[in-house]
């Protein structure tokens, strides 16, 4: 008997696993893009139709939209496999938990992160995002949206063994959530302004570096507590 | 240094040493406060331009103050819970909570108390607001998150996670908040801290400041001692203790 | 005598003390596990076997002293004991949505195995024929029966087993029962907790250790 797995090869198994069985129960991609596209389509429901109103509010109203879809939708990051005790499992491995934590977000994220990013250019249309703002806006959710996942994970990692999972996740991180969305949206505005908007994206992917080297270590910490 | 902070992991050693603690904070903290608020709410000059109403900057300014010293401690407790597994660290830091979180929201209504005479209106997107704000939401996703356990030996080191991931958000959100603030901020409402403070006014904040720093601490240490009777109910020596004050 | 003895300790409990919702389940308890043993933790509904195992296995924190592995506690050394310890709770990580041959090599390939042919030890536990079958689609004897696959491909010294017979027929058991004898002949420990009487392994070879119920 042969140990020759190494840590990239564990890495894809277990993303690969996870995106198998996403394929397998396909409720779990769609729902949270349908939830985003529904939150999106309500303001201007709320607020009045008229486009320089919604143009003005555009950047703010997709973003929070997708900062409540990513948090809805890591809900079930690990539930599955605590019910299951793949997490014991998973814990108990002899490869890196870090890596483990890292390879789960990053199915996650392929699974709900990018089909958002793909369906913001249309539902910014529907809010007359200004002409300039569309490169601002697919380039702050691609950097944007992982750090979500990463921040989000760790409130999840909090709560999993808890049965009042929902309101008490959104408490935990929200307020986490600030950074990215302030300098998202100005990103963006400026970029309807004609302003440069890089010195956001760099600070955004700051914060993404940053969450890919701590956030790991904050999940698998928490996981231990919450299989404890 | 850590050989000592050992021997104070035993809970029975930390119920001793906090109570032994106790008396001087509560006793400092009496006569600090008693003296800083009475000096500034009674002595203090008048302020030429905002008369009497500046005067709730003797108890605004200490529960600001003391509202991110407290956070700062509870992650602290409560890292030194994680890295070294002390339990009491992390009961430590599960106490301070709660008192952090109604300093904070003392914080900021004081503040709208404050803004309505001056600014004329209760509440404005002001960065030190909004992150005070902010702050009051990672303070009651500690406790929420402490109180959703049922084992509290669990919350405890939950609730400590989560401080130190807040604790090393808060830089980043505080500087994102007034980088945002900075972009929108009408140039109308400013709160001008000034420069120069006369001494008179001076040295009643600082005295209250301190005041308050040392009742959080003595609060801090009523709800730790009780916090580990709760936890350790059934050792000996809490029953012993129980016998002793005549309960049951 | 004394060395011989340390040298082949494998897990080791130190005053162990577990408290579950202000209940002591355990207090104080120590024992040494060498390696060719075969131990059931036994005792009434709610005595702690679960969460003792879960502490030798390193998912519980216990309330005070130290779970060890070769004489090291195991939070200083949870590589190296994860790289020997192989755990199966009561739900062992069997995901329903995946076959029973997609949850074998993803369990082994994670615990670190690349040389195994997963039809060969799906045979060994009854479920040739059903490698294609979604686990959720399985019995529940065969479902258990997945998860233990992992004993018949493992080098790991140390076994922790929460009820590994629960839902196994009679002929299963003995399989199961030879397998622990041929692993502890090879210089390994198996822990686990059951209900079920053991035809093969007999008093003589396993060593009980009892923990009662405890009201305060």
């Amino acid at each position: 008997m042969n140990k020759g797995i190494s840590f990239t090869q564990a890495f894809f198994t277990l993303l690969k696993r996870d995106l198998k069985i996403a394929i397998r129960h396909k409720g779990d991609i769609f729902n949270p893009l349908l939830f985003f596209i529904l939150v999106v389509t309500l303001f201007p429901l709320g607020i009045g139709p008229e486009p320089q109103v919604l143009t003005r509010v555009a950047p703010g109203i997709i973003w929070v939209a997708a900062l409540l879809a990513s948090m809805l939708s890591l809900e079930r990051l690990f539930k599955a496999d605590f019910a299951d005790g793949s997490l014991e499992q998973m814990l108990l491995s002899p490869q890196p938990l870090s890596l483990m934590v890292l390879a789960k977000v990053l199915a996650h994220w392929l699974l709900t992160g990018v089909p958002l990013i793909l369906v913001a250019p249309l539902l910014a249309v529907l809010l007359h995002l200004e002409a300039n703002s569309y490169g601002a806006l697919m380039a702050t959710l691609a950097l944007g949206t992982p750090v979500l996942s990463l921040l989000g994970a760790i409130g999840v990692a909090l709560t999993v063994g808890l049965r009042k999972g929902g309101v008490l996740l959104s408490l935990l991180i929200l307020p986490l959530y600030i950074p990215v969305l302030i300098f998202a949206t100005s990103a963006i505005d400026a970029a309807g302004l004609n302003l440069p908007y890089s010195g956001h994206l760099a600070i955004i992917g700051a914060m993404l570096v940053g969450s890919l080297i701590l956030a790991p270590f904050a999940i698998g910490a928490s996981l231990r507590v919450s299989t404890n | 240094m850590w050989k000592w902070l050992h021997s104070y992991a035993d809970p029975q050693k930390a119920y001793k040493l906090s109570g032994t603690l106790l008396p001087w904070f509560a006793t400092l903290a009496f006569l600090f406060i008693g003296v800083g608020s009475i000096w500034g709410l009674l002595f203090a000059p008048v302020d030429y331009q905002q008369g009497d109403s500046y005067r709730i900057i003797f108890i605004h300014v200490p529960a600001a103050s003391m509202s991110m010293s407290a956070y700062m401690a509870m992650a602290t407790s409560a890292f030194i819970g994680l890295v070294w597994q002390i339990k009491s660290a992390d009961w430590a830091a599960a106490a301070i909570a709660p008192i952090g979180a109604v300093v904070t929201f003392i914080a900021l209504i004081t503040g709208a108390a404050w803004g309505k005479p001056m600014w004329g209106t209760w509440w404005v997107w002001d960065a030190r607001l909004t992150s005070e704000l902010v702050l009051l939401f990672l303070y009651l996703g500690v406790i929420s998150l402490y109180a959703s356990f049922e084992d509290k030996v669990l919350a405890a080191r939950a609730a400590g996670i989560l401080a130190i991931v807040g604790v090393i958000n808060i830089p980043i959100i505080k500087y994102s908040v007034e980088w945002w603030n900075s972009l929108h901020q009408p140039a109308t409402i400013k709160i001008t801290e000034k420069s120069s403070m006369a001494p008179e006014m001076l040295y009643p904040l600082l005295i209250n400041i301190l005041g308050f720093g040392l009742m959080i601490g003595a609060i801090t240490l009523i709800r730790f001692r009780a916090e580990i009777l709760a936890r350790n109910g059934m050792r000996p020596w809490v029953r012993e203790l129980a016998k002793a004050e005549g309960v049951k | 005598m004394v060395e011989e003895k340390t040298a082949t300790t494998l897990v080791s409990a130190d005053n162990l003390t577990c408290i579950r919702e202000e209940r002591i389940l355990f207090d104080e308890l120590s024992f040494d596990i060498q390696a060719g043993e075969i131990v059931q933790i036994e005792g009434p509904n709610g005595a702690g076997k679960t969460s003792l195992l879960r502490i030798l296995a390193g998912l519980s924190r216990p309330y005070a002293g130290e779970a060890k592995y070769k004489g090291t506690d195991i939070t200083r050394c949870r590589d190296e004991y994860n790289d020997d310890l192989l755990y199966l709770g009561h739900l062992a990580g069997v995901k329903s949505e995946l076959t029973a041959e997609e949850n074998l090599n993803f369990n082994l390939r994670i615990s670190g195995y690349d040389d195994f042919e997963t039809n060969q030890i799906l045979a060994k536990v009854n479920l040739s024929g059903f490698e294609e079958a979604l686990a959720g689609h399985l019995s529940a004897g065969q479902h258990r029966r997945t998860a233990l696959a992992r004993l018949w491909h493992t080098n790991c010294k140390v076994w922790l087993l929460d009820e590994p017979f629960t839902a196994i027929d009679k002929k299963g058991v003995e399989e199961l029962e030879h397998l622990f004898l041929q692993h502890a002949q090879n210089g390994g420990c198996v822990i686990m907790t059951t209900h079920q009487d053991m035809s093969i392994i007999g008093d003589d070879i396993l060593r009980k250790i009892r923990l009662d119920y405890r009201f305060i």
